[in-house]
């Protein structure tokens, strides 16, 4: 008995040892906190240093003064600079805001984020969203916001410099650059004369077992829904069923079925033209897949396009129309043909040249802001077991 | 707690039942939600059985390098799913990495990944991690001499280690075994790029796909319906055993209850070793190969020390909270069980089922409109982490408290502390490495957090996993690469200190 009452006090007194562990934490905590305290008040100087560094990583303005919104407390920055909601990569239009920064002395302030993800975002914040420019990566996205009744009527100058069919009917968004639909193919499996004229006959069980999509990927989706309002929503059917019977490989997006076609996963795959650009830059060489591009209308060469929308509950409605402006610039529409192999979608601007020229791309008929009845793409693309 | 769920039920309900019943009833909803309870079995039953060999072999045995083991075997923990899955595919897929290697052999092409093997294979490998912290936990907490006493009484080491290590560790195993089989729910980097249709892939794809958030809402809430099932059969393996004793042992130097293992040892190494080559050699060569083909391609070496100064910062912070707020809940669960505890400690794993998307929406949306002080700043950030982690600070720390004894409290209470003093110097020091342990889940999930990140994170404020992201989204797996490695190095720094910590215990 009074051994097991030894042992417990002794336990006891041991067990003070332990606090350590947890004081060790706190004072990691404390740190850490101290540590951010620090950077915040170097925080002007620190920035910049790193957006030097990063190669045009920190997109809040390094240097200017409100650089602290790049740490803690910076949420409450509306009034203060525009801010941007970008669902287009952080890599492909990082560098030109931060010219447009330059160039204009506002500040922008970026939340970047998957296209969908951030128009949902806007459409929850409601009243008080502080994003006062949505930069989508497709028209679907911005025709949903149109929807909603979110976003504003933009400057005429602004619309007068893009075609009709990249544009909103209402003037509400418009597309900055645009991106083609096109069959990227493995070159040491196929030859382009081996190629259909249609996408619609890659039905023929000739294709069984070679073909590659993503069934989840918003630029499949608006050409599927592009389908429907070009062909009916039979024809849509039909092509989805016979595609599905070929036993396609399913990929998330299509960078992922580039690579697919480049490894010889597959055969062709169903993409957007600049993948495959970029995929040749990161391997820095030749890689053994090319773009295929149909002709005289076929719904399969759709010509989508990322544009730019401002909000009616905008702080910063003039900035975001300066933001707007210089999208449009041919500085900017410059930097997209030749940085995100994208097609600038106002006159004059030359385009890489290994890309067919948009003005030899006969687009089928179809309104991309007819484009955003989604749920029915979504609905078909259940019926047909293909999502 | 509750703000995601009572989200989900207004999101739902928006256009009225019909539409609920509509989408709840479809058939492929709940063929969908089937699919899904079988991948988290599946996981679960493989995580447990590949983590608790592992978890005894590097605590009660004299397996070579058993400390380096613990660390390493613990690592893939901090591997984001959604790399490792772009890992394994770019690897074991029929025209990858490994068929490459393979090909002077004449292997033209390797088996399907694609499906449920691979998205199991996935999630297993980067969400065993979680029994085996659990469960090494309470292996060294637990009183060697009632092992002791099995084998003085006669029984082999086989027979003491089912009929005494085992059942004492049950609670740990659970309590992994939930986080592994609810994040196993919730989890959308590696079944979409396995190709799987899990639930939480149907859910993005309407977040994606549709604008109209009311289905996507509706099948969130199957979800938590889901999560309350696996609830429900987790209590009913608690049972009312109890995990301390009536006093305290006497603690023995260490290395005192060692089972040395013999020729075992080369079996147990392999084990050890293929599971660590698996889940962490492999991805980290990988991403080492990246980067290594990006630099020679000219791509400069980008090292985000500032991300990851955030990501550390922010992760800490995380960490810290979720451990206070845990604190409490397990006590509570433990000490006064009844239906306000149970009801409590189940709230706590509502959040976690989710996925990062439908939780991350719910706080904007209560942010935005209900908090406009707090939106878009670094603590709203850091409640969506807490909310999300919390049961992984909850499930540690009870999974210790269980083994402390109620009576030193009360003997505590006895000689004139208040409560609040009791649990400040007694029973949080007693559970300290299960409160510990717990907190470092929670460090190491919210580095890689991604979905809640993209949305709450204060304007411009980056961290590796958003880095990883942007580069990954664009397929620049050379940019990709230098984030994740600085990611898996700075994660495996407190796991290396919290593993070494335990030797001067």
């Amino acid at each position: 008995m009074s051994r097991g009452a030894t042992s417990e006090r002794r336990n006891l007194i041991l067990s003070w040892k332990r606090p350590y562990g947890i004081l060790a934490f706190f004072v990691f905590v404390l740190l850490a906190v101290v540590g951010c305290g620090g950077q915040e008040e170097s925080g002007g100087g620190s920035a910049s240093e790193g957006s030097s560094a990063s190669g045009g990583e920190t997109t809040s303005g390094g240097g200017s003064a409100s650089a602290g919104g790049s740490t803690s407390g910076g949420g409450e920055v509306s009034g203060e600079g525009l801010v941007v909601y970008s669902g287009r990569n952080e890599e492909l239009v990082g560098p030109i805001i931060e010219r447009f920064e330059e160039e204009s002395g506002i500040d922008v302030e970026v939340r970047y984020g998957d296209t969908a993800e951030l128009a949902a975002t806007i459409l929850e914040e409601g009243q008080n969203s502080p994003a006062d420019v949505f930069f989508s990566q497709d028209a679907g996205a911005l025709g949903a916001l149109t929807n909603e009744g979110i976003l504003s009527p933009l400057p005429e100058d602004a619309l007068s410099q893009v075609e009709e069919r990249f544009k909103d009917p209402n003037g509400e968004w418009v597309g900055v650059s645009g991106r083609a639909r096109v069959v990227a193919y493995n070159t040491e499996a196929l030859s382009e004369e081996e190629l259909p004229s249609s996408i619609l006959d890659f039905t023929d069980p000739e294709w069984n077992g070679r073909i590659g999509w993503a069934p989840t990927n918003g630029s499949f989706q608006a050409f599927v829904t592009a389908l429907r309002v070009i062909e009916g929503e039979d024809v849509a059917r039909e092509w989805l069923e016979g595609v599905q019977a070929n036993d396609p490989r399913r990929y998330d997006n299509n960078l992922a079925i580039l690579e697919g076609v480049v490894s010889g996963e597959i055969e062709v795959g169903f993409v957007n033209h600049y993948y495959l650009f970029q995929l040749q830059e990161e391997s820095g060489g030749d890689v053994p897949a090319a773009n295929y591009y149909f002709q005289n209308g076929d719904p399969g060469s759709l010509v989508n396009v990322a544009g730019i929308g401002i909000l009616n509950t905008a702080d910063n409605t003039p900035e975001a129309q300066e933001f707007l402006e210089f999208m449009l610039s041919e500085e900017a529409q410059q930097y997209f043909a030749d940085e995100t192999f994208e097609y600038s979608l106002i006159e004059g601007v030359p385009i890489n040249e290994e890309l067919v020229p948009l003005s030899e791309i006969e687009t089928p008929n179809a309104d991309l802001g007819n484009l955003d009845d989604l749920q029915g793409t979504l609905d078909l693309l259940r019926e047909t077991f293909v999502l | 707690m509750t703000l995601p769920l009572v989200y989900l039920v207004l999101r739902s309900l928006e256009n009225g039942w019909g539409e609920f019943f509509e989408v709840a009833l479809r058939p492929r909803t709940l063929a969908v939600l089937a699919r899904s309870v079988v991948l988290a079995t599946v996981v679960t039953a493989a995580s447990v059985a590949v983590a608790v060999p592992l978890a005894w072999l590097t605590t009660r045995t004299d397996l070579p390098g058993r400390r380096a083991w613990a660390v390493l075997a613990a690592l893939p923990l901090v591997v984001p799913s959604y790399v490792g899955g772009l890992v394994l595919v770019s690897t074991f897929g029929p025209r990858g990495l490994l068929q490459d290697a393979l090909a002077p052999l004449g292997v033209e092409r390797l088996p399907e990944i694609y499906g449920l093997p691979g998205a199991a294979l996935a999630l297993t490998l980067f969400s065993y991690p979680y029994v085996l912290l659990t469960v090494r936990g309470a292996l060294r907490g637990m009183d060697p001499a009632l092992e002791e006493a099995s084998r003085s009484l006669g029984s082999g080491g086989w027979s003491t280690f089912f009929r005494v290590t085992l059942p004492q560790l049950r609670p740990a195993i659970v309590a992994g075994a939930l986080l592994v089989a609810l994040y196993s729910l919730s989890d959308f980097g590696a079944v979409s790029l396995l190709q799987f249709d899990s639930f939480s892939r149907e859910i993005y794809t309407q977040y994606r796909s549709a604008f109209d958030r009311t289905p996507a809402a509706i099948l969130g809430l199957m979800l938590v319906a889901l999560t309350g099932a696996i609830l429900a059969l987790e209590v009913r393996t608690r049972g009312r055993a109890r995990y301390h004793r009536s006093s305290a042992g006497s603690v023995r130097p260490r290395g005192g209850t060692v089972v040395a293992l013999g020729r075992w040892r080369w079996p147990a190494l392999l084990f050890c070793g293929a599971v660590v080559l698996l889940a962490l050699v492999v991805p980290v060569g990988v991403l080492v190969f990246w980067l290594a083909r990006g630099l020679a391609s000219g791509e400069p070496l980008r090292l985000l020390w500032g991300a990851a100064f955030d990501s550390v910062y922010v992760s800490a912070l995380a960490a810290a909270v979720a451990a206070l707020a845990a604190l409490p809940v397990a006590i509570l669960a433990v000490r006064f069980p009844g239906w306000v505890a149970g009801i409590v400690e189940r709230l706590s794993y509502l959040g976690y089922a989710l996925p990062g998307i439908v939780l991350a929406l719910s706080l904007v949306f209560f942010g935005a409109n209900y908090a406009p002080g707090l939106y878009g700043t670094l603590a709203l950030l850091v409640f969506a982490y807490a909310v999300h982690f919390l049961p992984q600070a909850v499930g540690a720390t009870r999974a210790t408290l269980l083994q402390v004894s109620p009576s030193v409290e009360e003997a505590a209470r006895g000689l004139g502390r208040g409560p609040t003093g009791v649990m400040a110097t007694v029973t949080a020091p007693l559970a300290s490495s299960g409160i510990i342990a717990g907190s470092a889940l929670v460090f190491l999930t919210t580095m890689k957090e991604l979905p809640a990140t993209l949305l709450l994170a204060p304007l411009g404020f980056d961290t590796l996993a958003t880095s990883i992201w942007t580069a990954t989204s664009e397929a620049f797996f050379a940019r990709a690469a230098a984030p994740a490695l600085l990611l898996v190095l700075v994660s495996a720094l407190p796991m290396y200190l919290l593993l070494i910590k335990e030797r001067s215990r």
